[in-house]
């Protein structure tokens, strides 16, 4: 082992029963370092760290071979051949992970300032009182205010940002030397992860700590990496320092995966939405396939599809036992859209911004409490039983989680031939077969598929079905709900394309829900920002992007990690939380107006500070 | 908090009216206590009956006997037993005591044993140690609880002499009585606290803890096992009602002094007061160990304590 490095993981190999899911695995960190470890799911990636921390064992899984050297003073100490008991002081002490769900990752039952002191108390037999105290500078570490009041309170209390600071708090408690993230800003908004990937790169310059960052973002990767190793089905496709990874990749697999990377500002300078040539792995060479093509295909010359106007929507919270409200959430706020045929409008913000909800009341899966959705003219409120249903026909949505989205015990087949029994568009059951099959076989699949079961399916293929089955019923607008966000880079492309491919063939208007700004920059015509229910910002995907104007959607922007090494950036951080949609009753929030600040592009009033954040400042 | 369990208390008054209401009216439909009463007495009239139901109240319209009950009971006063006149408070104050002690200790005993049996078959979940568990605990739920009795009776006490057959004499004679409850219980509770364990130890938490270098036993007893508190407390309390009306056929056999044997004899002899006091009894028990499990709620999960 050379002397500058703190751990070398050598000819690694780790099974779960028969399957081997990493093979041969070497790789080092440098002390004070960040390695960071990149591949799509079923890369071993988080294996690898929990064989790191000899947690697989707990999984079911086995070390079968190869050395984990962990360098401990002048003596190496191999982690894969330590004992329970030894290895119990290395966790929390030497080594300390934090994960990917900040929500499940503290335990609800035990207050945040007693899951701190109980690893104090453990590895440096503190007192519960000084290891209390310690708990607090910890919790004033990683900027969490009111740490003292913060210590005798629960997780639910706190929001994801704030749990995983609590997490990163608790994993620093006893300095270690090498911190493991995995994942731990994936289930984040992209302003707190920026929050979060700061705080980790100031304690580890404090603390001169080692760190393995666990993530398949390309763009978090640009940003905190020193050296790069790539994983692919549980091997090692290369390695390199994060510049010359990004700038001149050696393998087929790195260059096909960062050709797939959706990059914020990619399309400066364009007008429309393009379809771009796909880069596939064929015969071990990255090859370009599809076609390169500006989509012209929104007619805002004709009447809108959908209209939405001043739709407010509203959910009572309900406390107490005789069921008083006395807050609410107030998910959308007055809120005026049209979505035209043919064009793709993106609805993006962060958690409890609204944009689900919107989509789900064009769907009529969710009921207005004031307002009006107006589809062809007619509004909601004013068709009749069979006029609704045909809305539900022309209208299709697709939802983020397609293991979630298809009954498991239903064939594939059933599935996307239920909108076409349902809405009667084709009676004999040959005619619907065949339907079925042009479907599957025109998203990808093939028409066998149709007699199988959804667990047969890897997660785009799913996706796929989902995608089949909402053209099944000839819809006029597909509402995609974060419908890319579970998917891997490369399969989150092709769907991507097969949105757009789909798009110029039918005519086929998106309302395209979701948080991840360098995808929306790719697909769509419009944009429409949402911040507490109501649009900060829209206009034309241009002008957005390019002169983003209300000082949300700049520092959304900003907060976005690009992939591109050279280019991390001075951006606006946030010190406090999201803020949230709930107020108490009758405190009702004040309706921004929006301005036409260049033709077609609406810009929020501001008041003279910024809404709503308790602040900010400039890293 | 408050308002939570005096809302709960309304419930539970509720209830109480509704079940004894229920019985009342009931056991009133099974037969004529006078008859019962009577037997044995040579030549009865008609006129003998109906000095006899005069004599117990019995003529007077059900909702005016319903309502004398239940005054009584709010002044501690549950009348008078049908046979002997022995006074029905007496009577359940010393079964109530019998019962109360043989089915807690039943379920301690349960509960001590099925935790740790839990854990260690979810920890090694399909391996041999969870297969042994799984097995006794399917032979544990096959036997009926009155043959498991009687073949205790006969190895323990007819054959070896070591245990006493029946009556509560001192802590021995909870032995064979409280085994037998604690086997059937245990079979059930194991496989419960296997699952419920099964699905915490999947939790993120659960790694966390392990990652912090904590030992197993802190993991799976400390942060693993208060969060299933929730579910097992849950069962737990409704098994404790379910112990108290199975206690009977075990009193029986084990000739124990308790609610179960009362409430035998009072309903073979239509002795209405008794039997009405004994289900007000046991009803107000369960519906109370209901009230103590949703306290329990929050004190286990600070999300309930702090709503």
């Amino acid at each position: 082992m050379n002397p500058s490095e703190l751990l070398s993981v050598q000819s690694l190999n780790v099974s779960f029963g028969a399957s081997t899911v990493v093979e041969e695995l070497c790789f080092s960190v440098e002390q004070g370092k960040t390695l960071a470890i990149v591949g799509e799911s079923g890369s071993g990636k988080s294996v690898t760290s929990l064989a790191i921390m000899r947690l697989v064992e707990h999984m079911n899984g086995s070390i079968n071979s190869g050395k984990i050297l962990y360098r401990h003073g002048e003596k190496e100490i191999d982690l894969a051949a330590l004992d329970d008991k030894a290895m119990r002081k290395v966790r929390g002490k030497e080594i300390a992970m934090i994960f990917q769900e900040p929500m499940t990752s503290l335990n609800p039952v035990f207050a945040i300032g007693d899951q701190i002191v109980e690893i104090l108390t453990l590895h440096e037999g503190l007192s519960r009182s000084a290891a209390r105290k310690e708990a607090q500078r910890l919790l004033d570490l990683v900027r969490l205010p009111d740490a003292k009041e913060l210590l005798d309170r629960y997780p639910h209390q706190l929001s994801g940002g704030m749990r995983q600071r609590v997490m990163i708090a608790m994993a620093l408690a006893c300095r270690p030397k090498l911190l493991i993230a995995d994942e731990p800003t994936t289930a984040l908004d992209v302003t707190i992860q920026a929050q979060i990937l700061s705080i980790i790169a100031d304690l580890q310059r404090e603390l001169g700590m080692a760190v393995v960052f666990i993530t398949h973002d390309m763009g978090v990767v640009a940003e905190v990496a020193d050296d790069v190793v790539v994983m692919n089905k549980g091997k090692k496709v290369e390695q390199a320092p994060v510049a010359d990874l990004f700038a001149n990749p050696q393998k087929a697999y790195t260059r096909a995966l960062l050709s797939a990377v959706p990059k914020l500002g990619s399309m400066a300078g364009q007008d429309l939405p393009r379809r771009e040539p796909l880069t596939v792995i064929k015969d071990n060479q990255p090859q370009e396939v599809g076609v390169s093509r500006a989509l012209d295909t929104a007619r805002y010359e004709e009447a809108p599809l959908i209209s939405i106007r001043n739709l407010v929507t509203r959910f009572d919270i309900r406390k107490g036992l005789f069921g008083g409200v006395t807050h609410r959430v107030h998910a959308v706020e007055q809120v005026t859209l049209d979505i035209f045929p043919g064009e793709t409008l993106a609805l993006v913000g962060e958690s409890g911004s609204g944009k689900s909800t919107i989509g789900r009341t064009i769907q009529q899966l969710q009921d207005p409490t004031s307002g009006e959705v107006i589809f062809k003219g007619k509004p909601l409120a004013a068709m009749s039983k069979a006029e609704k249903m045909q809305l539900r026909q022309k209208v299709q949505y697709i939802f983020q989680d397609p293991f979630a989205s298809l009954d498991p015990r239903k064939t594939v087949g059933f599935s996307v031939a239920e909108p076409i029994t349902t809405h009667g568009l084709l009676d004999n059951r040959a005619a619907i077969d065949r339907r079925v099959a042009e479907l599957l076989e025109r998203v990808g699949l093939s028409s066998e598929h149709a007699e199988r079961y959804p667990h047969e399916f890897s997660g785009g293929q799913r996706q796929r079905i989902c995608i089949a089955r909402a053209l099944a019923s000839n819809p006029e607008l597909i509402i995609a709900d974060e419908a890319l966000s579970a998917l891997d880079v490369s399969i989150q492309a092709q769907i991507i394309d097969l949105f757009m491919e789909l798009q110029e063939e039918r005519n086929l208007a998106y309302l395209f829900i979701s948080h991840d700004m360098a995808v929306v920059e790719r697909m769509s015509h419009r944009v429409a920002v949402l911040y507490l229910g109501q649009i900060v910002e829209k206009g034309s995907r241009r002008a957005v992007f390019e002169t983003p104007t209300h000082s949300y959607t700049k520092r959304l922007l900003s907060a976005v990690p690009v992939a591109d090494p050279g280019a991390r950036r001075k951006r606006i951080l946030l010190t406090g939380d999201i803020a949230s949609p709930v107020r108490a009753v009758g405190n009702e929030p004040a309706i921004v107006s929006l301005n036409e600040h260049a033709p077609g592009h609406f810009v929020a009033e501001e008041a003279a500070k910024s809404i709503n954040h308790q602040g900010e400042h400039h890293a | 908090m408050a308002k939570f369990i005096f809302y709960r208390i309304l419930q539970a008054i509720f209830v109480v009216f509704a079940v004894t209401l229920t019985v009342s009216f009931a056991i009133r439909l099974t037969g004529d206590p006078a008859i019962m009463l009577s037997q044995g007495a040579g030549s009865i009239t008609e006129a003998d009956l109906e000095r006899i139901r005069e004599a117990l109240g019995l003529n007077r319209p059900f909702l005016v006997q319903y309502w004398d009950f239940v005054s009584g009971v709010f002044v501690g006063d549950f009348g008078r037993s049908f046979m002997g006149g022995t006074s029905v408070g007496a009577l359940i104050a010393r079964a109530l005591p019998a019962t109360l002690m043989l089915a807690l200790v039943s379920l301690f005993l349960s509960i001590v044993i099925s935790i740790p049996l839990g854990i260690t078959a979810a920890v090694s979940r399909g391996k041999w140690a969870d297969q042994a568990i799984r097995i006794l605990s399917l032979v544990g739920l096959s036997f009926p609880n009155f043959w498991l009795a009687i073949m205790l009776v006969l190895v323990f006490s007819i054959t070896f002499r070591l245990l006493p057959p029946s009556g509560m004499e001192g802590p021995i004679s909870f032995i064979m009585p409280a085994a037998t409850m604690a086997i059937i219980l245990t079979a059930t509770n194991v496989r419960l606290v296997r699952t419920t364990m099964l699905e915490t130890l999947r939790s993120q938490y659960v790694m966390v803890a392990r990652a912090k270098g904590l030992s197993e036993t802190k993991v799976l007893y400390k942060h693993a096992l208060r969060n299933c508190a929730i579910p097992l407390v849950t069962y737990f309390g409704l098994q404790f009602g379910g112990l108290l009306g199975g206690i009977v056929v075990i009193e029986r056999v084990f000739n124990w002094p308790g609610l179960g044997t009362l409430a035998f004899e009072a309903v073979a002899a239509r002795d209405y007061p008794v039997l009405q006091a004994v289900i007000t009894v046991l009803s107000l028990l369960i519906v109370s160990i209901n009230l103590l499990v949703d306290i329990a709620y929050g004190l286990l999960d600070p999300r309930i304590r702090t709503e």
